[in-house]
């Protein structure tokens, strides 16, 4: 090869690197944005030039959203709705899965089919039947109404019954021959062979069920029980034009979710490719 | 051998039976519901009078509806082809990128997605907010109009489009990502022996490798976009939702603001048979493309 021929390389290379990292500042920029407008004065945030650094740093408005409005029990409500479907999301998931990938049983593969169709259904079209079921368990404004329609992942079944089939069978041979029971090899064997895709995807069914708006937004009628995603748009009263405030109230509501990504970031993108079915 | 099979048969309906229950009661029985109470003039609660098909028959003379599916339609057309485009342009820049810097720049592209509808519908409303808004400041910089652009007609479908691109596209990225990493580097390293230019190798090479990632994005995406709600509703509160409606708005609006249970069905299930024909056909589509490879 050519010495320009390598220099013309470097050249497009180069241009294609700080294209891809310019928009990239630019994508987050809104975010930026909305972050440096909550921590402004509120004088300030309309004033009618861009500045892009608070002249005036302030923590005042979480301060007043945490202590004046009902963010705490929103708080409260969304993380105990997130940990409660994860929870029984996850174990019900594992349990199916298991036994889908290591059981012989009557109507195995009409389950499976059942699982693979249950992927076409829009949970949004259910809506008005939903409501009327939890309306008529008088679930309406409890964490359990939030919770049922929630509850159904079938791809996390999917992705257990992929990682149980790998599992080689010596294992369970061996376990068998020392007259341990189904539960016994489910737990002591898969499930701690397979711990690093369990969190990976409790981590992602939180953030699903954190985010989550319709359902949520739908069984709610009082403000106390609103999760933080829908009470930071439904109580627009309680901040009136406050701009910053209310931005402040969004940063808190995105603000676990945002963490738990940053923190995790291998596993929620590896659950994320998972759920689309690529194998990471 | 026998009682092992039947003793395998009751652990697995043990290990089966929390997931079926919940399977079959949040699942099964509303779809059902749902197909039944659409022939009836029920409303959102309480039960109803048998009308047959006369909450079809009146959907494609209500120009609420109509509004909705064309909404629902062009939001598809804005959303679905640029949004992947938007993504596999984005992920063939990253995906040059190495260890930390590549992570980095992953991370501000995919941070959005993360977040919850409301954050990114208030972080946008402020963005564009009319008097104060940043864009407008930018427009007022260029001497152009200001728009209040989520109450005009014409911005409004886009202007959502736009934000949802942004905020979902980290998705798509992440998967076009995984797809790049599994075309082996030893193909690529041929085609440089080969002197392939740049434009080549990604037509001849990367473009082909890829096809089933793409077509994966875009079907993702095409299911997820004919059920769009939470956007347009957030963005329409103090507009104009009956400019802006789209099939599930519809749904809402009908069963839950107009107390007509059995209306809305009709349109649900119009909804949910629409879903399950294109994922039906999705399913197909794929299964011909890797029977042609």
């Amino acid at each position: 090869m050519t010495r320009p021929g390598i220099q013309t390389v470097n050249l497009w290379g180069g241009l294609i690197t700080f294209l891809t990292v310019l928009a990239a500042l630019l994508w987050a920029f809104p975010l930026y944005w909305g972050v440096i407008s909550s921590l402004k004065p509120e004088d300030e945030v309309v004033r009618p030039f861009i500045e892009l650094w608070p002249e005036n740093l302030t923590f005042d408005h979480y301060l007043t959203a945490l202590t004046t409005s009902q963010i705490g029990s929103w708080y409260l409500n969304s993380v105990a709705v997130a940990v409660g479907v994860t929870v029984i999301t996850i174990v019900t998931s594992m349990l199916c899965g298991y036994a889908l990938s290591q059981l012989q049983f009557p109507g195995r593969k009409a389950l499976w089919w059942l699982i693979l169709a249950s992927f076409m259904v829009p949970t949004q079209a259910l809506i008005i039947n939903h409501f009327v079921l939890v309306s008529q368990l008088g679930l309406i404004n409890t964490w359990a109404g939030i919770m049922l329609p929630q509850l159904i992942h079938p791809v996390i079944i999917i992705v257990y019954k992929q990682f149980f089939d790998q599992v080689p069978k010596d294992f369970r041979e061996a376990a068998v021959m020392d007259n341990a029971g189904e539960f016994g090899i489910l737990f002591k064997i898969y499930l701690p062979m397979n711990w690093g895709v369990t969190t990976a995807l409790s981590i992602v069914t939180f953030i699903w069920t954190w985010n989550a708006f319709l359902w949520p937004f739908l069984s709610v009628t009082k403000t106390e029980m609103m999760t933080m995603p829908v009470g930071i748009t439904q109580v627009n009263d309680a901040f009136g034009v406050y701009y910053a405030r209310q931005l402040a109230a969004a940063v808190l509501a995105g603000l676990p979710v945002a963490v738990a990504y940053l923190m995790f970031q291998r596993k929620v993108t590896e659950a994320i490719t998972l759920s689309a079915g690529i194998k990471g | 051998m026998l009682t092992n099979r039947r003793k395998d048969a009751f652990v697995a309906a043990v290990l089966v039976a929390p997931f079926l229950a919940i399977y079959l009661l949040v699942f099964v029985w509303p779809t059902i519901q749902m197909f039944g109470i659409s022939f009836t003039d029920a409303p959102l609660i309480g039960s109803g009078d048998w009308v047959g098909t006369e909450n079809y028959e009146r959907l494609p003379k209500d120009p609420r509806f109509r509004t909705a599916a064309w909404n629902t339609a062009y939001f598809v057309l804005l959303t679905v082809l640029p949004g992947t485009v938007v993504a596999l342009l984005i992920g063939l820049g990253i995906s040059r990128l190495k260890g930390r810097l590549q992570s980095a720049i992953l991370a501000l592209f995919f941070l959005p997605y993360i977040l919850p509808v409301s954050v990114v519908y208030l972080i946008w409303d402020w963005v564009l907010n009319f008097q104060f808004g940043i864009l407008m400041h930018i427009l007022d910089l260029f001497g152009m109009d200001r728009i209040p652009i989520m109450k005009t007609r014409t911005w409004f479908m886009p202007a959502v489009a736009v934000v949802t691109i942004w905020w979902t596209a980290g998705f798509s990225i992440l998967l076009f990502l995984a797809g790049l990493r599994a075309i082996p580097v030893e193909i690529y390293e041929a085609a440089s022996l080969d002197n392939a230019g740049r434009w080549t190798t990604f037509r001849r090479i990367t473009w082909p490798l890829l096809w089933p990632v793409t077509s994966l994005v875009f079907t993702i995406q095409l299911i997820a976009q004919l059920k769009i709600f939470d956007q347009v509703y957030l963005f329409s509160v103090g507009g104009r939702p009956n400019d802006n409606m789209v099939l599930v708005y519809y749904v809402f609006q009908r069963a839950f603001q107009q107390d007509q249970g059995g209306r809305a069905a009709a349109v649900a299930v119009t909804l949910f048979v629409l879903v399950v024909v294109v994922s039906v056909l999705q399913f197909q589509l794929l299964r011909l493309a890797g029977g042609r490879k």
